[in-house]
């Protein structure tokens, strides 16, 4: 690995990590308190949810969440949370190739004493560093949240560190699938609208496998591997799930290893 | 020593042709001029040999090391400077060099120095305020400040203008001076004869001449042109006249052949004005490739 590498990728992120970071953890807060309000009411919400078609609130994981509850509320929210640094993650991973590429700096990049192997790993070293920054802050949002609006209401925390836990696994899927195809297809001219397909892509699939009731959406979508409702419900990780996800980002990482060292750089055209 | 060896180089992308079968050697210390138009290869060529892309076939050796084996270590002792440069936006260009410079071992602040006052560029600016030229000027400072043993130049005058070009030509002599070997890519061929010792031409993909850049000239034609009264084209019949053109009492034409042929044929006659030239490696190019 390159250390000029890596501080040169991680200083050209820094700016972003501050805007996701800041604006990820200030919704988590700022949403959460009205948390409050919701368990004060508990009677009056559930009797407002229950008439709700039933659907519509298993779109949003809201059957199996009860949101008066601390950890009810923390696993709706997290939802949101998922899908936010789903969008990150995969604009990292779309564009820690393809940006450079595009711009023509790769040349400059690949003609110094560098192996390509030396590249890829510094740049997604960085990237994670980036990602997981991110993750930090809203780690700390979860605990400011906790602190000042949970107002002495039993939870369980290991329940909690989980959903906390299942953040960067989560987000490594997605800088790892967002690389893999930003090898795969010829090129990629802008990044956000492939991440913003994959988060959103991924998150509808898992909204429709709750709707459908039985119907095997949850294998392919992340959303569905780490799904809160089941966190919550479960006290643990859907452990084949979770297995799954990790099984197919590191097959997405080791594709991305082997297509990166025999890709040609595209030239001006 | 040779000091790029290339052996049956071909490179298709997808089916679209690259190059193909391309064989060349370059000796160290050489300046070798490799000149063909637009789209004929030549930054395919170079491209193979910083291993940016891969060969379909053949090899290429640099320092006697493959290139798609060895990359980062021959990589060290390589200055690229492209016809086209692209750096990273944002940066200012003093901090892009640093960049630059932190991928090889030793201190490059003195030489960086040097090179950005000789080109006279404006270190502390931001590289997205920079003119074209001046980036090129930029990619001048980057490819040569760590003192690479071998220079690939990529169509680099392109942008500059003609008082920086002259500077340009004199730093890469002066380099090659000091035993930097170089690989000068061009289609203007002007620049190839004033600066290459040996020439390679490709066209379509492959090479059609590798020869010295006098041995070029002096085995091909002869300008002639003659001015006397009354001259007929009929009073240069001789084999290899080509091209015989009258105006006026001046006929020129075009010879290749024992030289005293021609001038024993002229000797005879009363002549006003005679110059016989050597063509310029425009004109020997236009032959190639009609």
């Amino acid at each position: 690995m390159s250390a000029t590498i890596y501080r040169h990728e991680f200083l050209a992120r820094i700016n972003s990590v501050l805007v996701w970071s800041v604006s990820a953890a200030a919704f988590l807060i700022l949403v959460f308190s009205i948390y409050p309000g919701f368990a004060d009411e508990a009677a009056m919400i559930n009797e407002i949810w229950a008439k709700f078609p039933p659907e519509l609130l298993a779109a949003f994981g809201m059957n199996k969440l009860n949101m008066t509850t601390v950890l009810g509320f923390y696993g709706f929210m997290l939802i949101f949370i998922q899908l936010f640094l789903a969008i990150q993650a995969g604009n990292y991973g779309f564009g820690l190739v393809s940006i450079e590429e595009n711009e023509l700096t790769a040349d400059f990049l690949l003609t110094k004493p560098v192996s390509r192997s030396q590249v890829l790993l510094s740049k997604l070293l960085a990237a994670l560093t980036s990602m997981f920054l991110t993750t930090l802050v809203v780690w700390a949002g979860t605990l400011v949240c906790m602190a000042l609006y949970a107002g002495g209401r039993e939870y369980d925390s290991s329940t909690l560190l989980l959903m906390m836990l299942s953040l960067p696994i989560f987000q490594i899927f997605f800088l790892g699938v967002g690389l893999v195809v930003s090898l795969l297809v010829k090129r990629v001219r802008s990044v956000t609208p492939y991440s913003l397909g994959l988060a959103f892509g991924s998150y509808v699939l898992a909204a429709f496998s709750g709707m459908l009731g039985d119907v095997k959406l949850e294998l392919i979508t992340p959303f569905k591997h780490f799904d809160p409702a089941y966190i919550v419900e479960h006290g643990a990780l859907n452990t084949p799930l979770v297995l799954l996800n990790l099984a197919v980002t590191l097959v997405a990482l080791a594709a991305c290893y082997i297509l990166y060292i025999r890709r040609d750089i595209p030239a001006v055209s | 020593m040779s000091i790029i060896e290339v052996d049956k180089l071909t490179k298709y992308y997808g089916k679209s042709r690259g190059i193909v079968d391309v064989s060349f050697r370059e000796e160290e210390g050489e300046i070798f001029g490799f000149i063909g138009p637009n789209g004929a290869g030549k930054s395919t060529t170079i491209r193979l040999l910083l291993s940016l892309i891969h060969p379909t076939s053949g090899s290429a050796r640099v320092y006697g090391k493959n290139v798609t084996t060895h990359g980062p270590e021959i990589r060290r002792d390589i200055g690229y400077l492209p016809s086209e440069v692209f750096y990273y936006e944002g940066m200012k260009v003093i901090d892009l060099l640093k960049y630059s410079a932190s991928f090889f071992d030793g201190d490059c602040t003195q030489r960086m120095r040097e090179l950005s006052e000789y080109m006279e560029l404006e270190m502390n600016r931001r590289i997205s305020d920079l003119s074209y030229g001046n980036k090129k000027k930029v990619g001048i400072v980057q490819g040569l400040l760590h003192s690479p043993k071998l220079l690939f130049l990529d169509e680099p005058t392109a942008g500059l203008d003609p008082l920086m070009q002259r500077k340009f030509f004199d730093l890469i002599r002066k380099e090659n001076a000091r035993g930097v070997t170089v690989f000068f890519s061009s289609h203007i061929l002007g620049e190839v004869q004033r600066l290459c010792n040996r020439v390679g031409i490709i066209r379509e993909g492959k090479i059609v001449e590798i020869s010295d850049i006098r041995t070029l000239q002096k085995n091909n034609y002869k300008k002639v042109r003659v001015m006397a009264k009354g001259l007929k084209p009929a009073d240069v019949k001789l084999a290899g006249v080509t091209n015989v053109q009258t105006d006026n009492g001046t006929l020129s034409f075009f010879f290749k052949g024992d030289i005293n042929a021609v001038v024993k044929k002229i000797g005879g006659m009363k002549l006003e004005d005679v110059t016989i030239e050597e063509p310029t490696l425009e004109e020997i190019f236009m032959h190639y490739y009609e």
